[in-house]
């Protein structure tokens, strides 16, 4: 291979040019969110911002609310990621360990989950929160998100739960724990594994989703960043520089995540998709 | 052992809290669906039960537009395999076999996946700001005045404005997909083909990519729902319009019920946006199939 340097070259000019159309708009967005105006609009179109105007930060923290939005995505998503993982693994432990009769037929089930899109389930869930007077919650998002993550964590669950020996479980009876005893000493410290998983799986969908949130959520106390942002920019079409720093704070949280585990994540939408 | 595993009330503290969320939020609604799309319904006062109507309505209306959103989600699937898996499989073609910084090109392409449509949606509108945005500044930069639109803002370019991000977003994510699948394939099958004399192009069109097609399926059916289902990114960009220029059915869907309270006219265009992807999933599925063999 090491022949054809050239041709070595020109991939590599390739791959770069591709690379860079992929992030030179989050590069765009990063000095933006730090320049005037008068930058933006003219005398610094892309270049690094000349001054660094850390206030469009504490504009839209404050004026464009985004401290706010930023708590209920965190508690959206965290009370999102926090049920899914338990219901997920005790719904998993129900479908691969125990013996009843019909858990096939149920785990199927939960498997047609992985295909329904959300449009289906949209209008129904906005009446029958509407009749519960539940709009404008955190838990009338929170329980949709937990319900449409359900069927990918337990098809996560499953392959891990396949890797952990019965015969840890058949010691534990013998020692006369009960099947809560198993369930909680046994099996849950070794599902820490799925545990990442099924939580970067469910932080993507719950931070980023727009649909749900966009139609439950009226009040403003209880929007998510992603609605947060729509309305922002309605009433901001002039100064772009606060834009982009909301912009930026709604980014930040995932970007940290990716610096520190893109292996991790990588591996978990890989998963997703390959078993789904 | 046995005993234990069939403690019945065990099985059942364990299922329930799934059964109901599975039920209450997913299944019963989708019933809800189905029922909803045979009323004519404002959400407000009883609904009537009209039949078929509503499906009748949608295929042969006009004024509906639901043909014209069908089409252009059509469109956007047709250019989602067309341009968008090839971009995606041609780089994972190059960075599978081995090129330096392979993670790295990895790690780069993959990070729009991860972004919030809305972040990108709102960035790709002041890309397209007809004033400030990148592409017209670029133009007039360049002495293409004329060429300068508001992109979002015009009939003619809009459908294709809002496309280009949608494309962009998710070549890294089928590219991790293909990736992860051309890495999983045995090396040594490569070395065999290279000993045997075959060049590169040969090797990613007679060994890699016919051991990939269990990938390029679940891409393809990716692509081609994504594209049914598109919402996000549309809804930001321009919400269907100018003159639902760049309207899909999802969009349709939510500016009748939640814009005109038509719940179920809307109701009829979720069942059909369901059924189309189920459809085509098992067209792809069976595509693929009579391929292999």
């Amino acid at each position: 291979m090491k022949k054809f340097k050239p041709g070595n070259k020109i991939v590599m000019g390739l791959l770069i040019l591709w690379g860079l159309i992929q992030i030179f708009p989050i590069y765009w967005m990063l000095s933006f969110s730090l320049k005037s105006n008068a930058e933006i609009f003219g005398e610094n179109v892309i270049g690094l911002p000349k001054e660094w105007l850390w206030e469009n930060y504490q504009s839209a923290l404050t004026v464009g609310n985004m401290g706010l939005y930023f708590m209920n995505s965190v508690i959206v998503t965290g009370g999102t990621i926090l049920l899914t993982a338990i219901i997920a693994i005790m719904a998993t432990y129900a479908l691969k360990r125990m013996i009843w009769r019909g858990r096939g037929t149920a785990n199927s089930i939960f498997m047609l989950g992985l295909t329904v899109p959300i449009h289906a389930a949209i209008l129904p869930v906005f009446v029958i929160l509407r009749n519960l007077k539940m709009t404008n919650s955190y838990q009338a998002l929170i329980l949709p998100y937990t319900a449409f993550a359900l069927a990918m964590a337990i098809l996560i669950c499953g392959s891990f739960m396949e890797n952990i020996p019965r015969e840890l479980e058949e010691a534990a009876c013998i020692d006369g724990s009960s099947i809560y005893g198993i369930f909680f000493k046994i099996i849950l410290p070794l599902m820490k594994p799925a545990l990442s998983t099924i939580s970067i799986f469910t932080f993507l969908q719950a931070w980023n989703e727009l649909m749900f949130a966009v139609i439950f959520i009226s009040d403003s106390k209880y929007r998510t960043l992603s609605v947060g942002i729509q309305t922002l920019t309605g009433s901001y079409t002039t100064k772009w520089g606060p834009i982009g720093a909301a912009l930026v704070i709604a980014t930040f949280p995932t970007i940290v995540l990716y610096c520190f585990m893109s292996r991790k994540i990588q591996e978990s939408m890989v998963a997703g998709a390959i078993k789904g | 052992m046995e005993k234990v595993m069939k403690n019945k009330m065990a099985i059942a503290v364990f299922l329930i809290p799934a059964v109901v969320l599975f039920t209450g939020i997913i299944i019963i609604p989708i019933l809800m669906s189905g029922y909803y799309s045979l009323l004519k319904w404002d959400g407000v006062t009883e609904g009537t039960f009209i039949g078929l109507q509503n499906y009748i309505e949608l295929f042969t209306s006009k004024s509906a537009g639901f043909t014209k959103t069908l089409g252009n989600a059509v469109l956007l699937a047709v250019l989602s395999v067309c341009i968008q898996l090839p971009i995606s499989l041609l780089l994972a073609l190059v960075l599978g076999k081995g090129v330096k910084f392979e993670k790295a090109f990895v790690a780069v392409f993959f990070i729009p996946v991860i972004i919030a449509t809305v972040v990108i949606g709102q960035l790709w509108m002041k890309i397209y700001n007809p004033e400030y945005g990148l592409i017209n500044v670029f133009l007039r930069a360049v002495g293409l005045e004329d060429w300068t639109r508001a992109w979002l803002g015009d009939q003619k370019t809009a459908l294709f404005a809002v496309f280009v991000p949608i494309l962009w977003q998710y070549v890294g994510y089928h590219m991790l997909l293909m990736y992860a699948g051309i890495k999983s394939i045995s090396p040594e099958l490569r070395e065999a083909a290279k000993i045997d004399g075959a060049k590169e192009f040969q090797i990613a069109r007679y060994v890699t990519i016919p051991m990939l097609k269990p990938v390029l399926k679940v891409s393809t059916i990716f692509a081609v729902t994504g594209s049914l289902k598109a919402f996000d990114l549309i809804y930001v960009l321009t919400n269907g319009g100018p003159a639902h220029a760049s309207e899909v059915p999802a969009t349709l869907m939510v500016s009748m019920i939640f814009g005109r309270n038509r719940y179920g006219f809307g109701s009829t265009i979720a069942i059909c946006i369901i059924f189309l992807c189920f459809f085509f999933s098992m067209l792809i599925g069976r595509i693929f199939k009579t391929e292999v063999e």
